[in-house]
C-alpha cells in the first residue's frame, strides 16, 4: 500500500497547516476574506458539506470519524446549537493541537466558523485546559483581532475546563460546558447528537478545524492531491522518546511510520513504535514499514489515534514503559465505572510486578483475564486505550514478558523513564 | 419478532450485585463485583427475570432495549 503515497506532491496551491500566518491581517492576505452564508443557505451549507463528504476528512481527535457525517448529524438537530472546538490535548505525548493553535489559531477559528453556518450554530466555545496559558493567550488574540475587524461571523469564546486526560472527551467536554461537570457521559446510542441544554452541539477537534478552514475555501482537491487515494490529506503528528528532535511534523496520510520517525532523527536503533498516543498501541519491527493511516493501521491492530508516534530506542525496556504508561492512565481515571476504577490500578499493578521482577505463576492468567474484563465496559473509551495499549505490549515485546515472568531483572524499571508524564497524577 | 438486550449504565452501577443474583443466566460479575453481560438478545424465557432485575436494581443501572425485527 506504501505505492499509494505520492512522493512528490506538487507545489503551488497545496494543502498544509503548518506555516501560516499567525495574525489576522497575514491570515487575510493569504486567505481573502470569511465566506460564510449565515441562516437558512440550504444551498451553501450542502455545498460545503458536499466539499467535506469529497475530501473524505476524518476527525483527527482520536476517534476519526467522518467529519462529514458528523456536520449531516449537528445539521439535522435544530439551529441555535454551539460549534465546540476541541483544543483540549488530554494526551500527554501529543503537542499538535498546542502548536497549531498557537501558530495558525485563525485556520482553527475559520474551520468552526464554516462549521457553525453550515449547522447554523449561534456560537462558537474553544476548550483550551486551565494552566495552559500560553495557548490561551494566543486563542484570546486571535479572538480579540477578529472581534475588533469584525470578521467572525458568530460569536467566539475560549474557556477554560480542567487539565486531566478524558476531560476532552467529547461528552465530558459539553457535561463541562452545560454545567461545569468535565466527566464523560454514558451515550449507548452515539447517533443521538450532544446537547448543551436544550441545543445541539457539534465537538471537534481544533486540527480537524483547520482541514476544514482549508477545503472550504479550496475544495476537496488540494486536499484530495496529498496522502494515499483511500485516505487523502495530510497530518499533524507528535513524534518523541528516542528522537534527537522530538516535536510536531505534518505528513501526508500513508506515510510509512519509520520515515515519520526518521523526521525526528533517532539517536539510536529503535526497537518498537508507540503509535496513536498512550492509549494507543505498540507496533514491533516487522511492521515499522506500515503506511501511517486507519486502515493498515487497523490491520495491524493497531489504530491512527490521536496523531502520536514514540519511538522506544534499543536499551528501553517495553514492558517497563507500559507499565508506566498504565500506572498513569489508571490516575487519569474520571473515577465513574466500576471497570475502569478497579480494573486499570489492578492491570497497572500486574505490569509493576512484571516489570520489576516480582511475578507469581497466576499473573499473566489474572492480567489476561482483567484486560478481557475491563475492555468495554466504560461510558467512555478510556479504559480500552489501556486496554490495547496493554494487550499490544504482551505481543510486540512478548521475548521480554517472558524474561520479566522468569523473574530476571530490569535495570529500566529503576531508571528515569523518557516518556513524558503530566503530574500530578492522582485525582 | 422482538428481541431484548441488557444494557448496563456503568456510571450508574455501584456493584450492588442483585442482577447476578435474579438472572444469573445473562449477568455474571468481575471480581470487583460489576456486572458482564454479553450484549447478545435474551432468550425469550429469561425477559421476565429481566424485567424484575432492572427494576429492582437500587442504582436503575439496568436498561433494557427491544428492538422489533421483521420474522
Amino acid at each position: 500500500m506504501g505505492n499509494d503515497v505520492r512522493q512528490a506532491p506538487p507545489r503551488g496551491a497545496l494543502h498544509h497547516l503548518l506555516g501560516h500566518p499567525t495574525d489576522l491581517s497575514g491570515h487575510i492576505d493569504a486567505h481573502g476574506p470569511l465566506a460564510v452564508a449565515l441562516g437558512r443557505h440550504e444551498s451553501w451549507q450542502a455545498a460545503l458539506g458536499a466539499n467535506l463528504e469529497a475530501s473524505g476528512l476524518l476527525g483527527r481527535g482520536g476517534g476519526g470519524f467522518p467529519s462529514a457525517t458528523k456536520l449531516a448529524l449537528a445539521r439535522a438537530h435544530g439551529d441555535g446549537g454551539t460549534l465546540v472546538v476541541n483544543g483540549m490535548e488530554g494526551e500527554p505525548a501529543s503537542d499538535k493541537d498546542k502548536v497549531l493553535l498557537t501558530r495558525a489559531p485563525h485556520l482553527v477559528l475559520d474551520g468552526a466558523q464554516f462549521l457553525a453556518a453550515a449547522c447554523r450554530a449561534r456560537r462558537v466555545v474553544v476548550c483550551v485546559p486551565a494552566g495552559r496559558d500560553g495557548v490561551a493567550t494566543a486563542v484570546l488574540h486571535a479572538i480579540s483581532e477578529r472581534s475588533s475587524a469584525r470578521y467572525a461571523r458568530v460569536s467566539e469564546v475560549i474557556v477554560r475546563p480542567p487539565d486531566r486526560f478524558v476531560a476532552g472527551e467529547e461528552s465530558a467536554l459539553t457535561n463541562w460546558i452545560d454545567s461545569q461537570t468535565a466527566l464523560p457521559v454514558f451515550r449507548p446510542d452515539k447517533g443521538v447528537p450532544l446537547r448543551i441544554g436544550k441545543r445541539a452541539a457539534l465537538v471537534h477537534n481544533a486540527e480537524t478545524l483547520a482541514h476544514v478552514a482549508l477545503i472550504a475555501r479550496n475544495g476537496p482537491e488540494p486536499f484530495l492531491a496529498r496522502g494515499m487515494a483511500e485516505e487523502p490529506g495530510t497530518c499533524l503528528i507528535t513524534i518523541g522518546g528516542a528522537v534527537a528532535q522530538p516535536g510536531v511534523v505534518e505528513i501526508e496520510r500513508g506515510t510509512p511510520l519509520r520515515d515519520i520517525v526518521r523526521l525526528g532523527t533517532p539517536v539510536e536503533s529503535f526497537q518498537a513504535l508507540l503509535v496513536g498516543g498512550y492509549g494507543g498501541s505498540w507496533v514491533g519491527p516487522d511492521d515499522f514499514g506500515t503506511p501511517y493511516a486507519s486502515i493498515p493501521l487497523r490491520a495491524i491492530g493497531a489504530g491512527a489515534g490521536v496523531g502520536v508516534i514514540i519511538a522506544l530506542g534499543a536499551t528501553g525496556c517495553g514492558v517497563a514503559e507500559t507499565a508506566r504508561i498504565t500506572r498513569y492512565l489508571a490516575g487519569q481515571s474520571a473515577g465513574q465505572c466500576g471497570p475502569c476504577v478497579f480494573g486499570l490500578p489492578a492491570i497497572a499493578d500486574d505490569l509493576a510486578r512484571l516489570a520489576g521482577g516480582q511475578s507469581d505463576p497466576g499473573l499473566m492468567t489474572r492480567l489476561q483475564r482483567r484486560l478481557g474484563q475491563v475492555n468495554g465496559r466504560g461510558a467512555c473509551r478510556h479504559p480500552d486505550g489501556a486496554v490495547s495499549l496493554v494487550r499490544s505490549a504482551l505481543s510486540v515485546f512478548r521475548a521480554d514478558v517472558a524474561a520479566h515472568e522468569r523473574g530476571e531483572p530490569c535495570g529500566q524499571w529503576h531508571r528515569p523513564s523518557p516518556l513524558r508524564f503530566p503530574g500530578p497524577t492522582a485525582r | 419478532m422482538t428481541t431484548v438486550r441488557i444494557t448496563i449504565d456503568p456510571v450508574a452501577c455501584d456493584a450492588y450485585g442483585y442482577c447476578a443474583e435474579l438472572l444469573p443466566e445473562a449477568i455474571v460479575l468481575d471480581e470487583w463485583g460489576y456486572p458482564i453481560v454479553d450484549g447478545r438478545p435474551l432468550p425469550a424465557d429469561l425477559v421476565a427475570a429481566a424485567r424484575r432485575a432492572a427494576r429492582d436494581c437500587p442504582r436503575r443501572a439496568i436498561r433494557l432495549t427491544l428492538k422489533s425485527s421483521a420474522g
